[in-house]
């Protein structure tokens, strides 16, 4: 659907995206993470057309980029950071404009508008100022400015910035619906957010990619030791260590904390492809000691995404 | 042409829902109103002379103001990028906006008919002369919005924009009243830069193609000057 070979751009001296290369299918939720300033917004602006690339190429189906911008923009749909509406209009008016530029005839404009109305929860704002709407609804007319003309490509960035954990879950759900049969190319640097709705995760690091994967083999490929989490009473740590680092497969034990009368937590580390929950707790039921706590720790994306992005 | 005339639509309608084109419209009918009519019984004559005379220093103040927003708004909102990432060019955008701004220009001049079908009753008017001034008004309407324009994309503040404007605007009406300050052997070049000079001569109801030729070439300049900021950003 979209291919992109080698994408580079420069501001002046300094290279916000350098040679990225990426080929996003069709009916896919493309998560685009990245810390700060590493790039996604650039990367999102080639994409739309807004920003030319200093070099490199992408191609939309059959068109180029430089070529066809034209037939290009009619597949996407793009929602810029927190939707930047043109204040002085109604709701109404400003999606009646949209709807003209995207070329809906009258009939079509009003049944498509009444669509998005109703999946984007919009019809009590129809006719406020767009300059008076609270952040998350300003968001629901930018998503329905960028699916107005129900395009094949909707490209959204950091679509749920600001808002409220309801309005987050709300924007969430409505791109899931989209993501079911659209591409959806969404920027984000809130990681539970990328969980929660994308396929497929490409991480961005100074204009590099440093991960592109679906989201379970992201979570295993880096997975070499997992650990177990304990939270003991009535035990030291010495004892601990002396009595679980003869299991087989524990590669270190680790003292994390010890309160006086509270309980004392322990990390053990494990060697990787071996679950030792169960002789760690047969282990445990030998001694008097008294377990409150006892989990293992899958690696969360959070720590996937510090390990790829962390200065050295 | 569509989207060119979609735009057009959207910018005339924002000048129109909010107060900027009543008090712009207000402050020019007051402003020129006032200078001709308190000499016009003086003079004694019949014709828009002095309307016209006028025209250039008041468009240099009043335009730059009507087109300060027309780019720096969108920019400083963010909107243009938007409005960059719909099926437009940077051409429809463009044109939508100077027609816009020509459009407004012109809905200002409408009021200013009554004054010539007021002077027909008192005597014996030039019609030639006064359809010469309302072609050469809006000629002249048409190269500043054009440089307004230019102005407006330079900065994403309005304010600036508007001082920019202006001051391009006023050069070029005045050039040609300053040309003591230059060599002999420019004076030729630099009294063809005056809209002024050019304006008048329309205005006398004489249309000669230079005049034209003048007009149509500060337009493109402006829109061809705004083109290559814009594109400059991107």
């Amino acid at each position: 659907m979209i291919h992109i070979e080698n994408l580079t751009k420069y501001y002046k001296e300094f290279c916000a995206v350098d040679q990225i290369s990426l080929d996003i299918k069709r009916g896919e939720i493309l998560g685009l993470l990245g810390p700060n300033g590493a790039g996604k917004t650039t990367t999102l602006r080639m994409l739309t057309g807004y920003f030319m690339p200093t070099s490199g190429t992408i191609r939309v189906k059959d068109y180029q980029l430089d070529e066809n911008l034209l037939e290009i923009k009619k597949l996407m749909g793009y929602l810029p950071e927190s939707a930047p509406l043109y204040h002085g209009m109604l709701v109404y008016d400003y999606l009646d404009y949209v709807a003209g530029l995207r070329g809906l005839d009258k009939n079509k404009k009003i049944s498509r508008i009444r669509q998005l109305v109703d999946l984007c929860g919009l019809d009590e704002i129809m006719h406020r100022s767009i300059s008076e709407l609270s952040k998350g609804l300003n968001q629901r007319v930018g998503l329905a400015h960028a699916m107005m003309d129900d395009p094949e490509i909707l490209i959204l960035d950091e679509p749920t910035s600001g808002l409220d954990p309801n309005q987050i879950a709300e924007i969430r759900e409505i791109i899931r619906q989209i993501g079911e049969e659209k591409t959806v190319i969404l920027s984000t640097h809130i990681l539970s957010e990328v969980e929660a709705t994308c396929d497929r995760v490409v991480i961005i690091d100074k204009g590099k990619i440093v991960a592109n994967d679906r989201m379970e083999n992201l979570k295993q490929s880096t997975d070499q030791t997992h650990f177990i989490h304990l939270d003991i009473l009535k035990a030291n740590f010495q004892d601990v260590h002396d009595n679980l680092s003869g299991i087989d497969g524990v590669v270190g034990i680790e003292k994390i904390n010890e309160k006086p009368n509270g309980p004392l937590s322990v990390k053990i580390a494990c060697k990787s492809a071996s679950d030792l929950r169960e002789p760690v707790y047969h282990a445990i039921k030998q001694t008097d000691w008294v377990l409150i706590e006892f989990h293992q720790e899958t690696k969360t994306l959070e720590t996937i995404f510090r390990e790829l992005t962390e200065e050295d | 042409m569509q989207q060119v005339i979609r735009i057009c639509n959207k910018e005339l309608k924002d000048y129109f829902i909010s107060p900027i084109a009543y008090i712009v419209i207000s402050i020019f009918l007051l402003v020129t109103g006032w200078f001709f009519f308190t000499t016009f019984f003086y003079y004694n004559q019949a014709d828009l002379r002095n309307f016209f005379n006028l025209l250039p220093i008041t468009f240099s103040f009043l335009i730059p103001a009507v087109t300060m927003r027309l780019f720096s708004e969108e920019l400083n909102v963010g909107s243009y990028e938007m409005l960059l990432t719909l099926p437009v060019t940077f051409k429809d955008i463009l044109l939508g906006k100077f027609l816009a701004g020509v459009l407004f220009v012109a809905a200002a001049l409408v009021p200013t008919l009554a004054y010539p079908i007021f002077i027909a009753f008192m005597g014996q008017l030039e019609w030639g002369a006064v359809a010469g001034g309302y072609l050469g008004a809006l000629l002249l309407g048409a190269s500043f919005v054009a440089v307004g324009l230019f102005a407006s994309s330079l900065t994403r503040n309005q304010i600036i924009a508007f001082i920019v404007g202006m001051a391009i605007c006023f050069t070029l009406t005045l050039i040609d009243k300053m040309i003591f300050f230059f060599p002999a052997s420019l004076l030729g070049v630099i009294g063809y830069l005056g809209a002024d000079f050019h304006f008048q001569n329309i205005a006398k109801g004489i249309i000669d193609s230079r005049d034209i030729v003048y007009f149509l070439s500060v337009v493109f300049i402006g829109l061809y000057g705004t083109h290559l900021v814009m594109q400059e950003k991107n």
